[in-house]
């Protein structure tokens, strides 16, 4: 609310980034979600991956739709241009803002209702049109705000807090962005930030479109027995595929591991994502295996997590398009305007 | 007695539509101009590919008459599934033109007009054999017929021919045969009619050209760099004549690379998200849609609204829901446009008369969405839209500087400038926005549809949110100032009945207005240009006893819009609706304002007791 105000007292141990900025930097206002929620730790996580990765705040654009999750934005990057838009059309908005100028990062934070149900057309055709952005759904199977109603992620045989039972088929977002092409595909839990943190820090650095399920339980309306969104169910079956260790362009990989237990993946700016394999059989830039692995886990319950598919040489909808390096938003006069004439000559085809 | 005039006559072709008769009518239009006659031509078509009846008007009008007259003097009936209708829709000794190859019984034509048979089948089925050029030569052959028929010079068709199919010299050789064999059958077997075409020098410089086009062509003088759409008809070819002008003006002739971006969204909200997104980040967007495509875009709307983004509609407006009508024209999408979306909103809206004023309109409404950070309607219609028009040559002042108004820069933040986003400085209700990225740590704002204040801080409060609502209406009101201003038509002598219009009806309430006054009724005209109405336009309506509202429609949009915004008097503004789907004509509109006239002078004037 308005008359909350975040002191800014800065504690002496936080450490400054090569920017100059420490974690405080990239924080937001006081959350005004419920204590406990998943997702302030997922906005804690993207605080700590924008530090990690030196990133200057003004540079990146965050963009939500309606939402538990989709009010988030505000708690998180406060040097950052946000816009909190209209329920379900996050993505046509990002799209757009993507387009205008192509020189910052987008930052897209919804939730299963908002993509999933309302947003679910949205959702698909900004990862079809491969639009350069992190796309974080900030998953917990349910309603919040408006206290507790089904999402289309919820679970068939899943119980509300009510105890009513889910009889619907559930969307497996994660199944639709690999479908739809998305080249940076992975899933988390809010309560495991070290393997969120560097998921996200590979998302921002992805050129192309990264989509991140993130599973938030709602503390308030879905973290109870029977639910398959509660923090409990999530850490008995999270079956993780690998662990991630992102790192820089310039940092130099040291540690030495046997052939096998590691896999390097190099990204179109240079960033490297180094996989630390749990499944020895899994290869995350092999898609359709990607998906097969993900259907078997699913049918025996498992949440399968990680960094589940990745295209380190991905194109974006600005290859696409063919577009000027040049952000749009910033072409002159002269170089949009054809002139009174090249206007003539227009006339004289017309008579 | 049979018709006979000069220059001035309305020849309809009726046709089943699919068979290639567009392109032989549209020449047969051209060859009237190149002669030097201004003509208007429309299409009525049917929303379907193939095989429904089609029609195509002509209004040949020497004294430049370019809306509907009304009427039709020489029918081309080629579409026997609408034979009667087209009959029956001649003017008493006009013409009938049809291909008489199949024998008809009398009872199928009339006695008061002329038969002009010829027999088309034949003369094509003797000369080619391959089935589809037997049908789409039959229609080059019947436009030579015509060109002896009414006096069309044959050196003007051959000009035509050879620039419509430029190099290919055997398509250039067969229409030239297809029109000779057309001619040479005519003057053998039938006599010029009494309509007659003769040189003249009326066109001038004017251009002839689509609405849609110029609008797009507007669009890319005004600097748009990213268009989203959706296909539906009428709009389509707005968005392709876009993505066809940038492709020639717009691509950098070293690179091969684009400044600008054309995304098919997969529906008019994704079209119109886009546009939002984009215009937020200070790039010039536009969607082009038509009614159904403005009902879905109606949230988003409210949202450029509320946050004041830059956005531009064009809004080609057709007939009513799902597929029929939905290919004729209307006016009706006025009040949906300019009370769009929820909560307390308004919108500006402008109305091109012509595709001159869609061009310069079409470059306007960017410069009028980045001063005013709203959405900005150009309320074209079908009839202008995918009707080429005659009109006045397309102008731009290469002087002329481009108004993204009040962005704040960075080197604005690091001077100091105390940026609110919602903040009103300047007095005139708009605030001033930053762009994304602008600096590192100065002018970065998070945006909401409401709930915020002046800083674009969060809050719920009554007083803040009654303070931004009031300061939007400020900003309409400045508004006002920036529309184009309404032009004025005085009748030759002092009067008290006024006449307000808009948009397409322009050109056929001009002649309206003509054809009164040679009857001696005298009407002041005043053309409005654009919503919000600045205060000329309620002085026109205080300056007269009646004032009558022409518009296409059924419910008077326009005129509940001057009322409410106006606060006018319901009595004193008299509707006058043509809404059947086919532009509305002069005579039409002649009858209903000289009837009511002559009506409003035999009511006698209550008289109040004293």
């Amino acid at each position: 609310m308005t008359y909350i105000t975040k002191p800014r007292l800065h504690h002496p141990l936080l450490q400054p980034n090569s920017l100059g900025f420490t974690r405080r930097d990239y924080e937001g206002k006081v959350s005004t979600l419920c204590a406990g929620c998943g997702h302030d730790s997922i906005s804690a996580a993207i605080i700590q991956a924008a530090y990690e990765l030196d990133l200057p705040p003004h540079r990146l654009a965050k963009l939500s739709g309606i939402g538990c999750s989709s009010k988030t934005p505000d708690y998180f990057l406060g040097n950052s241009h946000g816009f909190n838009s209209v329920h379900g059309r996050m993505p046509s908005v990002l799209t757009g803002a993507n387009v205008a100028n192509r020189e910052l990062i987008y930052l897209g934070v919804s939730g299963d209702g908002d993509s999933a149900s309302i947003g679910l057309g949205q959702f698909a055709h900004s990862v079809r049109r491969a639009v350069n952005m992190t796309y974080i759904v900030e998953n917990n199977g349910v309603y919040g705000l408006t206290k507790g109603q089904f999402s289309a992620t919820s679970d068939p045989g899943s119980k509300s807090k009510r105890g009513v039972v889910n009889h619907d088929q559930s969307i497996d977002l994660v199944g639709l962005a690999l479908q739809l092409g998305a080249s940076y595909v992975a899933r988390s839990f809010s309560g495991d930030k070290e393997q969120l943190v560097p998921l996200i820090k590979g998302a921002l650095s992805h050129k192309g479109a990264a989509f991140i399920d993130v599973i938030s339980p709602c503390v308030q309306f879905n973290n109870h027995v029977g639910s398959t969104k509660s923090f409990d169910y999530v850490r008995e079956h999270n079956a993780a595929m690998n662990r991630l260790d992102f790192i820089e362009p310039r940092a130099e990989i040291t540690a030495s591991y046997a052939p096998g237990e590691v896999e390097i993946v190099t990204q179109h700016d240079g960033s490297i994502l180094r996989l630390r394999k749990i499944a020895p059989d899994y290869d995350p830039t092999d898609k359709i295996s990607a998906i097969t692995h993900l259907q078997m886990h699913q049918a025996r319950g498992e949440v399968v997590t990680g960094l589940l598919f990745v295209d380190p040489e991905a194109h974006d909808l600005h290859d696409h398009l063919g577009t000027v390096h040049k952000p749009l938003n910033q072409l002159t006069d002269a170089e949009l305007i054809p002139g009174s004439k090249a206007l003539a000559v227009i006339n004289d085809s017309l008579r | 007695m049979s018709l006979a005039a000069v220059n001035d006559f309305v020849v309809k072709f009726a046709n089943v539509n699919g068979s290639g008769s567009a392109s032989a009518n549209g020449m047969f239009a051209k060859s009237i101009l190149r002669m030097g006659v201004p003509v208007a031509a429309r299409n009525i078509f049917p929303s379907n590919i193939q095989g429904l009846p089609t029609w195509y008007e002509v209004r040949i009008s020497e004294s430049g008459h370019l809306g509907r007259r009304g009427g039709v003097d020489l029918m081309v009936a080629m579409n026997p599934q609408t034979w009667d209708q087209d009959v029956a829709s001649i003017e008493p000794g006009g013409y009938l033109f049809y291909d008489s190859t199949k024998p008809l019984p009398p009872s199928k034509f009339r006695t008061d007009i002329e038969i002009v048979g010829l027999p088309l089948t034949e003369i094509c089925n003797a000369a080619y054999t391959d089935p589809r050029q037997r049908q789409l030569f039959k229609n080059i052959i019947y436009v030579g017929a015509l060109a002896y028929l009414i006096g069309i010079e044959e050196a003007v068709l051959e000009t035509l021919v050879r620039e419509e199919f430029g190099s290919k010299a055997n398509l250039i050789d067969a229409n030239l045969r297809a029109l000779g064999l057309g001619r040479d059958e005519a003057a053998a077997r039938l006599k010029p009619l009494g309509l007659r075409m003769r040189r003249s020098d009326k066109v001038g410089d004017r251009i002839y050209v689509e609405g849609n086009n110029a609008a797009a062509l507007g669009a890319v003088y005004g600097g748009a760099t990213v268009c989203a759409w959706y296909p539906i008809t009428p709009s389509t070819s707005l968005a392709e004549a876009f993505t066809a002008h940038c492709q020639k003006l717009r691509v950098d002739a070293a690179s091969g690379e684009a400044k600008f971006a054309v995304i098919q969204g997969e529906d008019e909200i994704a079209s119109i998200g886009i546009v939002v997104g984009a215009g937020w980040n200070g790039a010039r967007a536009f969607t082009c849609t038509s009614g159904p495509g403005i009902s879905l875009m109606q949230e988003f709307i409210g949202l450029s609204y509320f946050a004041e983004i830059p956005a531009v509609i064009f809004d080609v407006q057709r007939g009513g829901p799902s597929t029929g009508m939905p290919t004729r024209t209307q006016q009706s999408d006025i009040l949906l446009a300019a009370y769009a979306s929820h909560g307390d909103t308004k919108h500006p809206l402008l109305f091109p008369e012509d595709p001159a004023e869609c061009f310069e309109f079409g470059a306007l409404a960017f410069d009028l969405a980045d001063r005013l950070q709203t959405t900005i309607f150009v309320m074209l219609d079908l009839d202008i839209g995918m009707n080429e028009w005659l009109c006045r040559p397309f102008a731009w002042d290469d002087k002329r500087v481009l108004d993204h108004g009040k962005v704040m820069t960075r080197e604005d933040l690091d001077a100091g400038k105390v940026f609110g986003r919602y903040l009103d400085v300047d007095g005139d209700g708009i605030p001033y926005r930053t762009l994304p990225g602008v600096h590192p740590d100065k002018g970065a704002y998070f945006t909401r549809g409401t709930s915020r204040d002046p800083y674009a801080r969060y809050s719920e409060e009554g007083a803040v949110y009654v303070a931004n609502m009031q300061r939007l209406l400020e900003k309409f009101e400045t508004a006002k100032m920036l529309i184009p201003a309404p032009i004025a038509r005085p009748a030759k002598r002092r009067t008290p009945h006024g006449v307000i219009y808009f948009g397409s009806t322009t050109p056929a309430m001009h002649e309206a207005l003509e054809i009164l006054d040679g009857q001696g009724v005298h009407v002041d005209g005043l053309r409005v240009r654009g919503f919000p109405f600045g205060a000329d336009v309620s002085a026109f309506i205080e300056a007269h006893e009646t004032v009558f509202v022409v518009e296409q429609n059924r419910d008077a949009q326009l005129r509940t819009l001057l009322m409410v915004e106006g606060g006018v008097d319901p009595a004193k503004l008299v509707p006058v609706l043509g809404y059947d789907g086919s532009p509305i004509t002069a005579r039409f509109i002649t009858d209903e304002i000289s009837r009511r006239i002559r009506g409003l002078a035999h009511t006698p004037v209550p008289q109040v007791a004293e």
